[in-house]
């Protein structure tokens, strides 16, 4: 199990620094040991996990903090970094940011929960909701509690349905779902696809009483296909709508025993935001958007660059914040835009062309030349022309899912399934959105 | 709020002023101060001094403060022990607290502080806490017993804490199940005998009822235990498998690798018919794939065991090809591992999408990156037959690009395709030329160097170009020179006229001015090979080579499905068994996939013989291994023999160093002249036949002197193989000589004199004590025996196996290669016996890993015959004694070179139905173990 866990700031002073096993050596030796052969080490960092006489780290990286843990024993490094990652939502929840500052200003708050997420190099219970009950930045709760409050959380920290507290109530009943996807492309110059898929996430935020049971439906081709088999006419026609979903994981609170018979969503959602379910789907992706890159040389020292982009969906949808990234070669001495729509910039220290356009409609077509002027140089090696990547946000999910339903009952307290509000919003997202040219 | 400040650098003083702070009297004051010391440990300065202040502040109501002191108490406990005792009334105290929270935080806290007289008073407040009416105090305090069973196990024995703790497993609370499966997994992997977590149907059951309810920790802990129990049969491992598949839904990545884990284990007992075995291998998929878009740390440790996964069973991902093609921004070890994975998984049907990936990769900036994907180009062209030409192709153009390291990639990759498809691409030799100068690795120098001698013949200026090399032959490195010398042997056999300088050159280059030993022994092979009989030397140096197998890089196979049983661990990230990396006796108990038992249908034979069964009656045993082709690029010297290559496994690569200079010495004279027979002083034993040497054993009497067991005669070199000259013989142990029992048949038609033997430096040190004599010439279809003296004082080289002897016999015909394994009971010697005391020291001294395991079946010998048998091969009872009806005897022998084995043998006489015997091996030396095994196992049999 883990057996020790160190915070870092970019130059290698350690933060925080908490052992929980005496086998991984001294304090010093550990801290140093990753210090000296990680962070400050020559070369880039080649691996997440180092063995450095046989103790082995892991490390993640957010901005310029370094979290890692370190052990002695052959554990399971999944759930290691699933840990860390873990532990940087629960930091993120409490003081927001993860950076050096914030760090140091709430270092004790870090090491109480540093105790208590992690016994003896195993995980514990890690909800922030749950968390958030008795580990409080004020610190001195405990006394104020009465027996039943203490009996409440400690029934909920190590309970069935540790993210849920009893007894929530809301004058009204609301929920939101939103449907975010992220679209990715890889395309060949000549517009074949290389490879395609969207990773989709289902966030709901619930502000519903009591602990109500919910039931989340989708155009799941399965499910579709299951329930049609009686009239061969809805097969068809709803058949069209349905989506094949590659796979998809739920949220802790979703009775997956359930889904994997029935392959119905049912659970007791947490309070407040959480994601509900993650899916990945690679058939019938709708591509928002087509790049038709160009790219001339002529002689050795310059460069001809012609793109255009295609919006692939309806009319009377408008997509977002787009924006055409075109990669430039490092001797770039000058370069020359034209663009039909938006604004296009060289930006010399990113090397590249950026090229934004605030909104543009379904089926519509922009483009951009530029001219690229080289400086002549020695160096044989050809410049690697990177992909043209893209930005861009639309206002539906390009997999083609569709919330079908969300049923809430709650047989306790009384309101049925009319009486809360509900909401759902779709938004899809470029994820690494690239043509290659 | 800030607490920044603590962080602040300090003056001197310091630590008096803080010892005041701790000391006011207002209670923010002191809340403020021990921030302030914790603030310092973190960094690193000793604030030990501060102990007596500190432990002052813990009795306090305030839950924070009183965190932080116990933080501080966990850090200098240790140092200061006697202090620590001052602490113990409040934990104690603590442990009764009202608030379940409190409670749960003092045996949470307790047990960090490695401190002997504080553990003394844990143990009743943990007794209390683990029958807490609270859940979140039991589960604190189950995996207080694994903390207390690192600090002293025989306390937490004797406290009969463990079974507290197993019926812990039965607990309602799901978060107590899994910190208790936690606890005794870790407990039990430092006791791997012992039968801790009692995994049974019933038991098994509650983990997956507790599977359904408990946090994701919590399934993970159950998860990995669970890939620890062998079903009884395929059905029970089916209704497992129902039951772990919908963990494959999870969000958390650890959940889905470790259900992955316990999957593919159970796997192996499910029927490749069975319906069910189908539905799972298409669910596995999926949730892999989906594994790919988690965050990047976790895409590496998901890609190494997918590596690991698609060696396994390659049908599970065989169409998910495209998830692994690299993007633009990938950290560089995704990248190289997505590689790695695509390669496995390239296949005739997508091998023209993977290479278009490929040669896009070609031009990335990251170098190892390219010169793997350039590597991976060849090795898609030796894979996909079908797609050779086109992989070509692609290296030319990126030849074309002039990337020094891309080119030197490429050669290194156009060498190996040569190789497996020859006379087929030669036409780009003329391109591969060109950039000859621009090669500076001694990799890719290596590998123009033997393109340009294979094809000598075809390439006009091949003499030049060799030439041009040769002039710095002593500044390149070995690789090069060795190279270098048999492409120049070639060039001279394909064109003697031109070439004859530049072979003598190379020669004396390579015998006199140089120190290599490998170098000047390959020199004078060539070089009395050409100037004895240069047609045999064709025959050697330009021999068919054996083609070259597609798969150089699997892992093997026993260690691919110990590391199946790691998955989601260190150990599957490494691709190493835990025992490489894990200090001391956690964890390196071998785990191995379980064999398929049916319930249903009648069992078939399964596969309980261990990796190395004895082997009697198999005189050329050489393991061809993956591994060793890539050396055999390195050596052009084919089999000395006439007929295809690859049916003389008898001649291994080492064969080489056999005659380096060695025959020389032996017979004394540059025309391989045996010496006449009566010049040889006679020499004890040595004229010995074999009849006279079971007159010797009759007449030596005493039983501990008789000798130890001999194997039939088995052929090692047919007479096929040898021109005629047939050898068969085996090994016997007699009053302290070891001696080589020979049995020569000449099948051919001419007579055979000038006989000759030596052998290639091997574990032991086996050399001929005289030498080979055969009194007369052996006209056809006579049979000569002859026993061969041998002592262990030659030099030694380890082999592989252990216990392999490479021989090269030689008469007026031709010189003989062939290998044998001997029995390591021949190396047992008289005076191996230990005494008792000396016994059990050493038994205690070598470290547990040390020691092996194996099963003798079907042996249904009693302790008496079974010791008396073993004395006469020289393994010696130390001890007997009789356990519950079993017969424990202890046993000792001594192997040549000062190696001594223990051995633990249990026999149970009693049941007749029982008849296999336990064998468990220590040596400081483990990798002999396994030789000893197949040695008792030998004795005892015949």
């Amino acid at each position: 199990m883990i057996g020790g866990l160190f915070i870092y700031n970019h130059k290698g002073e350690v933060l925080i620094s908490r052992v929980y096993r005496d086998d991984i050596g001294t304090r010093r030796n550990a801290v140093d040991a990753f210090r000296v052969n990680v962070i400050h080490a020559r070369q880039q960092v080649r691996s997440p996990v180092t063995n450095i006489a046989r103790t082995s780290f892991f490390h993640v990286k957010r901005s310029n903090i370094w979290l890692a843990a370190v052990t002695k024993q052959n554990v399971n490094a999944a759930m290691v970094f699933e840990f860390l990652y873990k532990m940087c939502d629960v930091m993120a929840a409490y003081f927001g940011k993860i950076s050096e500052e914030n760090i140091k200003n709430n270092f004790v708050l870090i090491y109480e929960l540093l105790d208590e997420i992690l016994d003896f190099g195993y995980p514990q219970n890690s909800e922030t909701g749950a968390l958030k009950t008795f580990i409080t930045q004020q610190g001195i709760k405990s006394q104020h509690q009465t027996k039943e409050e203490q009996s409440q959380i400690t029934s909920q920290v190590t309970g069935q349905i540790g993210w849920r507290r009893e007894g929530i109530k809301y004058r009204r009943n609301e929920l939101f779902l939103d449907v975010l996807e992220s679209v990715n492309l890889l395309m060949s110059p000549q517009g074949q696809v290389l490879s395609a898929h969207v990773s989709g996430r289902v966030v709901m935020k619930s502000y519903l009483s009591g602990m109500p049971e919910c039931k989340f439906g989708m155009n799941d081709k399965i499910v579709i296909e299951k329930q049609g088999k009686g009239t061969a006419d809805e097969t068809s026609k709803s058949g069209k709508q349905s989506i094949a979903i590659d796979d998809c994981t739920f949220h802790q609170c979703v009775r997956l025993s359930k889904f994997d018979s029935e392959r119905s969503i049912s659970f007791i959602p947490p309070d407040g935001e959480f994601e509900l379910m993650r899916y990945r789907t690679t058939k019938d992706i709708i591509l928002p958007f087509r790049v038709i890159p160009l790219v001339r040389e002529v002689g050795r020292t310059k460069l001809e660059v012609k793109v255009v982009i295609k919006s692939n969906f309806k009319p009377s949808l408008l997509a977002q914040k787009i924006e055409v990234r075109i990669p430039t070669p490092l001797n770039t001495s000058g370069v020359q835009v034209i663009c039909m729509k938006g604004k296009a910039k060289y930006k010399a220290s990113e090397n590249a062309i950026v090229w934004k356009i605030k909104r543009m409609a379904g089926m519509k077509e922009s483009q951009i030349s530029a001219e690229i002027e080289l400086l002549p140089t020695n160096d044989k090696k050809k410049w690697a022309r990177p992909p043209i990547s893209m930005n861009f946000e639309v206002p539906f999910a390009p997999s083609g899912l569709k919330v079908r339903y969300l049923k809430v009952f709650e047989p306790k307290l009384n309101y049925s399934d009319h009486d809360v509000i509900k909401w759902v919003r779709y938004i899809g997202r470029s994820g690494i959105y690239e043509t290659r040219c | 709020m800030t607490d920044s400040k603590y962080f602040t650098t300090t003056k001197k003083g310091e630590i008096f002023e803080l010892k005041a702070e701790l000391n006011s009297d207002k209670k923010e004051k002191k809340k403020e101060a021990v921030k302030k010391v914790i603030a310092s440990m973190t960094v690193g300065k000793d604030v030990s001094a501060l102990f007596p202040d500190v432990v002052n502040c813990m009795q306090t109501d305030n839950l924070e403060l009183k965190k932080l002191v116990y933080l501080y108490l966990m850090n200098y406990a240790k140092s200061q022990p006697d202090m620590a005792i001052m602490a113990v009334n409040t934990f104690v105290k603590d442990c009764e607290d009202p608030n379940p929270l409190i409670r749960a935080l003092a045996v949470r806290t307790m047990g960090c502080i490695r401190v002997d007289k504080i553990t003394e008073y844990l143990c009743e407040p943990l007794r209390k806490c683990l029958k807490d009416e609270d859940p979140y105090v039991r589960k604190t305090a189950a995996v207080c017993v694994a903390k207390l069973h690192d600090i002293n196990a025989q306390l937490v024995e004797d406290q009969g804490f463990l079974d507290t703790l197993k019926d812990l497993i039965s607990d309602s609370n799901p978060m107590v199940v899994a910190n208790a499966v936690a606890a005794l997994s870790e407990i039990a992997e430092s006791h791997p005998s012992s039968n801790l977590l009692d995994l049974n149907p019933q038991s098994i059951n509650k983990l997956l009822t507790a599977l359904n309810e408990c946090t994701e920790w919590g399934q993970i802990f159950i998860l990995d235990c669970l890939a620890n129990y062998t079903p009884k049969d395929d059905r029970e491992a089916q209704s497992i498998c129902e039951r772990v598949t919908p963990r494959l839904s999870h969000a958390n990545s650890a959940v889905v690798l470790s259900a992955v884990k316990v999957l593919m284990k159970f796997m192996e007992m499910l029927s490749k018919d069975l319906d069910y075995y189908g539905t799972l291998l298409k669910k596995l998929a999926p949730p892999l794939v989906t594994l790919l878009s988690a965050e990047p740390e976790l895409q590496y440790v998901a890609l190494r065991n997918i590596n690991l996964i698609v060696q396994k069973r390659p049908e599970i991902l065989k169409h998910e090809m495209k998830v692994f093609f690299v993007k633009y921004n990938d950290p560089i070890y995704v990248k190289l591992e997505k590689l790695d994975i695509m390669i496995r998984l390239a296949s005739q049907a997508n091998i023209a999408q993977v290479l278009a990936e490929l040669k896009e990769y070609a031009t990335e900036v990251d170098v190892d990156f390219v010169r793997k994907a350039v590597r991976a180009i060849g090795r898609c062209a030796i894979k996909v037959e079908q797609s050779a030409e086109r992989c070509v192709s692609t290296l030319l153009d990126l030849i074309q690009t002039k990337v020094n390291y891309v080119v030197q990639e490429a050669i290194v990759v156009i060498k190996d395709i040569f190789r497996k498809y020859p006379n087929k691409y030669e036409s780009v030799i003329a391109t591969l030329c060109e950039n000859l100068d621009s090669l500076d690795e001694p990799e890719a120098r290596a590998a123009m160097i033997w393109i340009v001698g294979e094809y000598a013949e075809r390439i006009d200026n091949a003499d030049e170009l060799l030439e041009s090399f040769l002039e710095g032959f002593h500044d390149e490195s070995t690789q090069v020179q060795l190279q270098l010398l048999t492409a120049i042997v070639k060039l001279f056999l394909k064109k003697p006229t031109e070439t004859q300088e530049l072979v003598q050159q190379v020669l004396s280059l390579a015998t006199q001015d140089s120190d290599n030993p490998d170098l000047r022994d390959r020199g004078y092979i060539y070089w009395r090979l050409l100037s004895t009989d240069p047609v045999a030397a064709k025959e050697v140096v330009l021999a068919e080579k054996p083609l070259i197998s597609e798969e150089t890089d699997l892992i093997e196979p026993t260690l691919l499905d110990e590391l199946i049983c790691y998955i989601g661990t260190l150990a599957s990230v490494y691709h190493k068994p835990p025992s490489a990396f894990v200090e001391g006796g956690r964890g390196v108990v071998h785990k191995s996939l379980p064999p398929r038992t049916a319930s249903s249908e009648s069992t078939e034979s399964p596969e309980t013989a261990p990796a190395g069964a004895p082997s009697g009656e198999q005189p050329d045993v050489i393991p061809t291994q993956g591994d060793l082709l890539g050396d055999l690029l390195n050596l052009d010297l084919g089999p000395p023999v006439s007929g295809p290559p690859l049916a003389t496994s008898s001649v291994q690569m080492g064969a080489v160093d056999l005659l380096g200079g060695g025959l020389d010495s032996l017979i004394g004279g540059p025309n391989f002249v045996a010496p006449p027979a009566t010049t040889v002083p006679a020499n004890l034993g040595a004229s010995m036949g074999s009849g006279l040497s079971d007159l010797f054993d009759l007449t030596s009497g005493v039983g501990t002197l008789s000798g130890s067991y001999v194997a039939p005669k088995a052929v090692w070199l047919p007479a096929m193989k040898a021109k005629g000259l047939e050898i068969s013989g085996t090994f016997t142990r007699q009053v302290g000589s070891i001696s080589m029992d020979l049995q020569l048949t000449n099948k051919a038609l001419q007579v055979m004199t000038d006989f000759a033997i030596q052998f290639n430096r091997n574990s032991f040190g086996l050399a001929p004590a005289a030498p080979l004599q055969v009194h007369a010439p052996l006209s056809p279809n006579q049979t000569v025996e002859i026993s061969l003296p041998l002592n262990t004082v030659g030099s030694v080289m380890k082999m592989e196996p252990l216990n392999n002897l490479q021989v090269a016999v030689k008469n007026n015909i031709d010189v003989f290669y062939f290998s044998t394994l001997y029995p390591l009971h021949i190396l047992f010697v008289e005076d191996g016996k230990m005494d008792r005391q000396m016994f059990l020291a050493t038994w205690k001294d070598i470290p547990n890993e040390n020691e092996a395991q194996f099963q003798i079946r079907d042996c249904p010998l009693n302790a008496e015959a079974v010791s008396s048998r073993l004395q006469s091969s020289n393994i010696f009872t130390v001890a007997k004694r009789n356990v519950e009806g079993q017969d424990m005897l202890y046993q000792s022998l001594k192997l040549t070179n000062g190696i001594w084995v223990l051995a633990e043998l249990r026999i149970q006489p009693g049941n007749p139905s029982f008849t296999d015997l336990e064998l468990s091996l220590k040596c400081r030396a483990p990798e002999v173990s396994q030789h000893v095994y197949q040695a008792y196992e030998t004795i005892l049999k015949n």
